[in-house]
């Protein structure tokens, strides 16, 4: 029997994530997506803490359309979300891996879109 | 080349494209003439392989339909938006037969050459100027409050500019051992997510809070910065000298300075007199003293000790005092009393204890005494500001106070603090204040540079016109007429020009305009010729905005556009009969000269890094003589010390200390006009996506930023009845705007923030529309001419206005 796959997926450090949306763009680059499209959203989400006290976090999200750059991973590169981030927080690989890099740090997300 | 017709170039991301100040790596893609893709290049030291997403969207950029791909000549009147297509040699030929008419009839200072932010243009219009024979280059904004501003005030402080140390001066970067991680880092009015200024990386900053960094927050906004903070002072904006007033009382009370410094390498012990309350000079002590040297008191022999200005040194065995008063005998027989710069420089601080500050800056002063102490103990520690510094009238007061700062606890061009930057190599290209190019202008041309004569720090080291007095003097042409100008990547009506109907005017008064871009923008629609340009990717450039030293490389050209760098060639070569350079890579030779590289040299390496010893690398170039032209230790400063104490603000009969002073148009400076006006009405704020009045037809950013935001908090718009999303004017006395109010605990609910910058491409070029550039203009509510005493600064961060729902039939247009 072919063992399977390991599935892949975005680890994505939200604590660090600025809402610069190079994500956004370079999957709309990288797949010629319309203005409006593509393979990742960034929300913007403000929390209201007590005393008064807000913080401002981002969180890039992977939508329906994310393929996980299977072409460009295939081909040693990164993703091309993972390549471009200005605030270097997200990567890529197997969702095993990644699930244990959680461990070592707070306010992490893993995504398996695929 | 790797596929037939594919080439992939390495270049230097610098202007017309992400807009910016530039300096990423990119590698890109060109198929059969086309670019299908720009890519972070990730072996370079700088960006390593990360880019921004208006890089990302350059595909979109360079080919997009509405580029400009031809020379137009103005067909109908100017601003009906007819035009009509020229070669380039009519446009050339047209370009210099009125320009040089224009020179013979009224002299070529009557030519003003406009530009915007800082780019790989800056070179090519001095070059342009200056052949021309014109020294006013201008930049739109009031006070030319961006920046340049912030690096005058520097060079009369401490003789060199500086920024914060994120390792850029390695290509190992944060892995090279002479790199200290800074431990704090103040973040002073910036919110570097969405822009990179200062030609640095904003994401460095980022960098280094992952490894440890703990940063502190000066921002009236909850800006992500802020969020993540230490200390975060949310101060009213224009305040921010009190607040830097109310740190060094702290530090200097608390004894939190690095004593060592401030005696060795400020002014502090120069004296001062208490009759004039001017510099003691030698020239007061003895007949032939000189001017140029000041005096300390020698606590050993109890008598004054003369600082040699030209050797730096006090005479053998002199130990100066840095505190007290003494009493000396001058020249003319009398005695004066006299005090230490730092007993003065003392007396100063404490005028502003922190209940003061608090009550100035509404900012608690528990909370201003602890981010205080936390930056004094912080070692090193740097500070990194942004534009609200340039954008109040008290400026130069406000830097004096920061710049105070960094060097008396110490974190002066050591390692992880604020380190001097100076050009890779000493090669300029892109000449700043108090630095020389290759081009300069005539002495003779100079003289007329506008409001020099008004303004010293201008006439010292600036290298515009003062934008304000430009714009007077356009409608009164005293002391002599304005004629024409020349506008290159300059939108003064979609955004850069305060007050923009009045720059409409006085556009309109002009004889003769040459605007040239990428794109039509509404201040192109007021010119008579209009010069399609290149971008980034067109075209063959270096870049030594501190370091590295880098080249642009063409990957591609787009038919019909040219780089600035070869249409100020060609008009230079046209307008001066003694022009010097045979072609464009003679040209950038010459300016890589001190590198002793050629540019086609620099072309093979694609970056190169001054090496240790070089004065445009770091650190502590002050103790090995690196800084100063005569080789001693010190600064470049007329005393060669940090000059706490100003000489240069003592002669242009300016406060020679660091100040606050209350804004002109604030709740407590105008209590009339904040009666109609109750909010407090800030712009400026940075898109990530989109770079000032730019990128407005590119589909990708503008999904992702489409409309004129203000920022509103929720109890304020709920006051107002205001909605999320719900189209408002924001109004004051100047004018109005429209805006979507994006309702958010982002400001606080006595000031709202309105972006600037906006016009609308996709409506009618043609005058009233000008694309929309009156609707959304934040522009429209502040004014031109409040610019600061030394001409410096304009208030721009700090209005006041009141914001309402607008009617259904105001938003049908939105």
């Amino acid at each position: 029997m072919r063992e399977k796959k390991p599935r892949n997926g975005l680890l994505i450090d939200y604590e660090f994530c600025t809402g610069c949306k190079a994500c956004v763009v370079a999957c709309a680059q990288e797949y010629g997506w319309p203005a409006g499209q593509g393979g990742m959203r960034v929300t913007e989400i403000l929390q209201e803490l007590p005393k008064g006290r807000g913080y401002l976090s981002f969180l890039p999200f992977p939508t329906e359309s994310c393929v996980l750059c299977a072409g460009r991973t295939r081909k040693g590169l990164k993703t091309a979300c993972e390549q471009h981030c200005l605030a270097a927080v997200i990567r890529h690989g197997p969702v095993q891996e990644l699930a244990r890099e959680m461990e070592r740090k707070p306010r992490m997300v893993l995504w398996a879109p695929r | 080349m790797s596929e037939s017709g594919v080439k992939r170039v390495r270049t230097t991301s610098w202007s017309a494209g992400p807009g910016c100040h530039g300096g990423c790596g990119v590698v890109a893609t060109v198929k059969d003439g086309r670019l299908v893709k720009l890519e972070g290049d990730p072996e370079h030291p700088w960006n390593q392989g990360r880019l921004c997403s208006r890089a990302l969207a350059m595909t979109q950029y360079v080919h997009h339909p509405d580029r400009l791909r031809t020379p137009l000549k103005r067909a109908g009147e100017r601003g009906e938006g007819k035009w009509e297509a020229i070669s380039w040699e009519e446009a050339y030929d047209l370009i210099e037969a009125r320009m040089k008419a224009i020179r013979d009839e009224h002299g070529p200072e009557s030519f003003l050459f406009t530009i915007g932010t800082g780019r790989d243009i800056y070179p090519w219009i001095s070059l342009l100027a200056y052949t021309y024979g014109s020294p006013n280059i201008v930049f739109g904004l009031s006070g030319n409050s961006c920046y340049a501003t912030r690096i005058s005030a520097c060079k009369m402080v401490q003789g060199d500019y500086m920024v914060f140390d994120a390792a850029q001066w390695f290509p190992d970067r944060y892995d090279d051992p002479r790199w200290v991680q800074p431990e704090c880092i103040v973040i002073w009015g910036y919110n570097i997510p969405a822009s990179c200024p200062d030609n640095l990386f904003g994401h460095w900053i980022v960098d280094l809070m992952k490894r440890g960094t703990k940063i502190v927050t000066i921002d009236p906004r909850l800006s992500w910065f802020a969020s993540r903070s230490e200390h975060w002072l949310q101060l009213r904006p224009g305040t921010d000298a009190a607040i830097a007033m109310g740190f060094l009382h702290v530090i200097v009370n608390e004894g939190l300075y690095d004593c060592a410094f401030v005696e060795k390498w400020t002014n502090a012990a120069h004296l001062l007199r208490t009759d004039t309350g001017r510099l003691l000079r030698e020239s007061d002590l003895r007949a032939g003293g000189a001017t140029a040297n000041f005096v300390a008191w020698d606590a050993v022999r109890s008598a004054p000790a003369v600082w040699d200005a030209a050797s730096q040194a006090y005479p053998a065995g002199a130990q100066p005092l840095l505190e007290g008063t003494c009493e000396v005998a001058l020249a003319d027989g009398g005695r004066v009393a006299c005090e230490t710069v730092w007993t003065a420089f003392r007396r100063e601080v404490d005028r502003y204890p922190l209940d003061r500050v608090a009550e100035i800056t509404m900012v608690p002063a528990e909370q201003v005494r602890e981010a205080a102490r936390f930056y004094a103990k912080a070692k090193p520690a740097a500070i990194h500001w942004g534009v609200p510094i340039d954008m109040t009238p008290n400026m130069t007061p406000t830097a004096h106070a920061l710049a105070a700062l960094w060097c008396i606890t110490g974190n002066l061009d050591v390692p992880g603090g604020n380190v001097l930057a100076r050009f890779a190599f000493n090669a300029v290209a892109y000449a700043l204040p108090g630095t020389k190019s290759v081009f300069a202008p005539s002495a003779e041309a100079e003289a007329k540079r506008i409001a020099t004569d008004r303004y010293g720090i201008f006439k010292k080291f600036s290298l515009r016109a003062q934008t304000d007095v430009t714009l007077e003097q356009i409608f009164t042409g005293e002391p002599y007429p304005i004629k024409g100008m020349w506008m290159a990547a300059s939108n003064l009506i979609g955004g850069l020009g305060q007050d923009p109907k009045r720059w409409v005017e006085a556009l309109k008064k002009l004889d003769f305009v040459v605007a040239v871009d990428l794109f039509h923008t509404p201040s192109t629609q007021l010119a008579d010729v209009v010069l399609p340009a290149a971008s980034f990717l067109e075209k063959d450039g270096v870049r030594s905005w501190w370091v590295p030293l880098q080249t642009i490389n063409k990957a591609m050209t787009v038919e019909g556009c040219k780089p600035d760098i070869e249409i100020g060639f060609e008009l230079a070569r046209r307008f001066d009969p003694g022009f010097q350079w045979e072609s464009i890579h003679d040209l950038l030779d010459d300016i890589l000269k001190p590198s002793g590289m050629t540019f086609g040299e620099l072309q093979e390496k694609g970056w190169a890094f001054p090496p240790e010893g070089h004065p445009s690398a770091p650190y502590r170039r002050h103790e090995k003589g690196l800084l100063r032209p005569d080789g001693t230790p010190g600064f470049c400063t007329p005393s060669g010390r940090v000059e706490l104490y100003s000489t240069l603000r003592e002669e242009w009969g300016l406060e020679p200390f660091p100040i606050f002073e209350e804004p002109p148009l604030s709740p407590l400076s105008r209590p009339d006009l904040a009666a109609q006006y109750p909010l407090i009405l800030s712009t400026g704020r940075r898109s990530p996506v989109l770079y000032h009045t730019e990128h407005r037809q590119i589909p990708w950013l503008r999904a992702l930023d489409p409309d004129p935001i203000v920022e509103i908090h929720p109890a304020t718009a709920s006051e107002h009845g205001i909605g999320a999303g719900e189209w408002v004017w924001v109004e004051n006395s100047f004018g109005k705007a429209l805006f979507k109010a994006k309702v958010t605990l982002e400001v606080p609910t006595w000031m709202v923030m309105a972006a600037h910058g906006w016009w609308f491409p996709e409506e009618p070029g043609a005058e009233p529309s000008l694309h929309g550039a009156f609707r959304s203009n934040a522009n429209n509510l502040l004014p031109m001419g409040y610019q600061g005493k030394d001409g410096q600064g304009a208030p721009i961060k700090h209005g006041l206005c009141r914001v309402y729902k607008a009617t259904p039939e105001d938003v049908i247009h939105a």
